[in-house]
């Protein structure tokens, strides 16, 4: 069984991010083009989430007392199918039929298709609500486990997320985390100038969440934010201040990078990158 | 036949009541029933729910963006959520929620929407749906059922409850004809087949159920004989019901209390088409909004009546003749 006692080992995590982005790239290479954007931002999120915090088992993936997580952001299943492959909740080499007709790896995640999503997204704005359903589901019935709502800040912009912060707030659902991917960016440009979400972290405090900051891709912030989250009194939403594109370097220099054509050779390029920025992270941790 | 009563009046108790009984009835059997409401308890009679099982409901606040979400997310952890709001809120408002956040991904949802069509009365056109059925038929596996009167509680929330997906119950809430005898039992897919007839078949849903009957007394007196199918489910249709009657009176009136399009008319006409071809005349509301008035001034405005489906019987079974 897996547990979130073991000590933490930023390495292991930060090996765990470059694959989970290097898994992805290929994916889309495959496809010739994906949401690369958003799941470039994603990596160390999910690296924490799957190496140090969930209580989940690849070999029983439908286990009752697991911890869920639901990838609100549902145009970034590759970054989530990197994940599951890496873990091992099935063969790697699978990643490589991404969109491809009949496979089990759509572009939005899934639930009836791929093993390890416990829900279905891609339309914006409705997975905090299905994670609250699965929270207050758990609550209701004595089931351990908490449920980790993943959305992007560009989602923000729909309603519904507000309506069921009001309802988490007052509720007090403290077996639901929400994780903001906070890469400030969304299809058509920056969110700053298409509808600003100002100061989110101090309009969920008004709401009655206790708000924690970090930088989402420092993989030891993210975890020290992960790991006691939700033992409090008030639901928690960890804000992760991330960059679009983040890690993948033909994606960090597109100002529009939600969805690009993804060829072999910059798919080659950004994979070696990955590593050489891995080798380096680690000489600076010493 | 035998399971009409003797003569129509009507209830005794509001279908709120009746369907507040059966929910509860089916919550003492079943531990995973739950109950969830958009700010709506009192209108559509829940509130009881609320005092009897206390930990098992949710009233979720005007949100029902969010409900339907929520309801989905709680059946993944085996609940089996019924979620209510009036029919306008409940389908046309979420239809996207209903359709990914419930049906795409096979979840387990149970969706009440109260006041159909001119029951809404003096709530008017904003909360008079007359598009719910249409909406929700073209949800893949959804099922969709329409009760003629509150008998029918008992048997339909226990097949709601027994039965994995997503169901649609369109209900009214306040008192109707009565019907059928106490203790009659429905199966969800299977019309009630009320009066064979040779001539013309009316098939029904709802409120129009009594007025079908109605019509049969009218077009009797002209020397007609009508039979009446209380077609409750609306989806999946019982397509042997209709058939049987295609071909046994050649002639069909649907009657709903809905857009003409997209309901039951269209479901009839839609089987009709492939299979078994002969006149249909549809009785419902042609291409116009609700408006605010009494039942009973609102089926006369838009033609809900045993005389309007007694007249459109006429016209079809002369369109019999013309056909072949």
């Amino acid at each position: 069984m897996p547990s979130k006692k073991k000590p933490f080992d930023a390495r292991a995590t930060m090996r765990a991010a470059a694959e989970i982005r290097k898994g992805a790239i290929r994916a889309m290479e495959a496809a010739g083009s994906g949401h690369i954007g958003g799941s470039m931002s994603l990596a160390e999120m999910l690296a924490v989430l799957y190496t140090d915090i969930l209580n989940i088992d690849p070999k029983n993936p439908k286990m009752r007392d697991r911890d869920y997580v639901v990838l609100s952001k549902g145009h970034c299943g590759p970054a989530l199918y990197s994940t599951l492959a890496y873990k091992g909740y099935f063969d790697p080499s699978e990643l490589l039929t991404l969109n491809k007709g009949g496979t089990n790896l759509p572009s939005h995640c899934d639930r009836l298709k791929t093993v390890g999503i416990d829900i279905s997204t891609g339309s914006l704005g409705q997975g905090l609500s299905l994670a609250t359903g699965v929270a207050v589901g758990k609550k209701m019935q004595g089931i351990p486990g908490k449920v980790y709502a993943i959305v992007g800040d560009g989602e923000l912009q729909e309603g519904q997320n507000w309506e069921a912060f009001l309802f988490i707030a007052h509720r007090k659902i403290t077996n639901l985390v929400t994780i903001v991917d906070n890469n400030r960016r969304q299809l058509d440009g920056y969110t700053a100038d298409i509808c600003d979400e100002a100061d989110l972290g101090k309009k969920l405090e008004a709401f009655g969440f206790e708000v924690r900051r970090v930088d989402g891709h420092d993989v030891t912030a993210v975890y020290n934010a992960l790991l006691t989250a939700g033992d409090g009194e008030k639901p928690t939403v960890v804000i992760c201040d991330t960059e679009k594109g983040h890690g993948c370097c033909f994606a960090e220099i597109d100002g529009f990078n939600h969805y690009m054509p993804v060829s072999h050779e910059d798919a080659d390029r950004a994979v070696e990158e990955i590593e050489r920025r891995l080798q380096k992270a680690y000489e600076q941790l010493g | 036949m035998s399971n009409l009563v003797d003569s129509f009046q009507i209830d005794n108790v509001e279908m709120r009541q009746a369907y507040c009984d059966a929910l509860i009835e089916e919550a003492n059997r079943n531990p995973k029933l739950v109950v969830l409401d958009a700010d709506v308890s009192h209108s559509v009679g829940t509130g009881r729910f609320y005092e009897a099982f206390p930990d098992r409901a949710i009233n979720c606040g005007i949100m029902e963006a969010h409900a339907i979400g929520l309801s989905a997310g709680m059946s993944e952890t085996g609940l089996i959520p019924f979620f209510h709001a009036f029919g306008v809120f409940a389908t046309r408002r979420v239809f996207d929620q209903i359709f990914i956040s419930c049906a795409y991904q096979d979840l387990n949802v149970k969706i009440v929407g109260a006041d159909p069509g001119v029951t809404a009365q003096t709530n008017g056109g904003t909360h008079m749906p007359f598009e719910d059925l249409g909406l929700m038929r073209l949800i893949p596996k959804a099922t969709i059922v329409e009760p003629a009167d509150s008998t029918m509680y008992a048997s339909v929330v226990h097949a709601m409850a027994e039965n994995y997906g997503v169901f649609y119950l369109r209900t009214s809430r306040r008192k109707t004809v009565k019907l059928y005898k106490p203790g009659t039992e429905f199966k969800v897919g299977k019309a009630m087949r009320l009066f064979d007839g040779k001539d013309v078949c009316i098939i029904a849903c709802g409120i129009m159920v009594y007025e079908a009957i109605r019509a049969r007394d009218i077009l009797k007196a002209q020397g007609i004989d009508a039979g009446v199918i209380d077609m409750h489910t609306i989806k999946p249709l019982d397509e042997e019901a209709v058939l049987e009657a295609a071909a046994r009176c050649g002639a069909i009136v649907t009657a709903e209390n809905h857009n003409m399009v997209g309901g039951l008319g269209s479901a009839v006409c839609e089987l009709i088409a492939g299979k078994y071809p002969v006149p249909v005349e549809r009785i419902g509301v042609d291409e116009s909004f609700g408006e605010v008035g009494s039942q009973q001034y609102l089926q006369q405005r838009f033609g809900l009546t045993g005389e309007e489906i007694a007249r459109k019987a006429m016209i079809a079974i002369q369109r019999k003749g013309a056909k072949r």
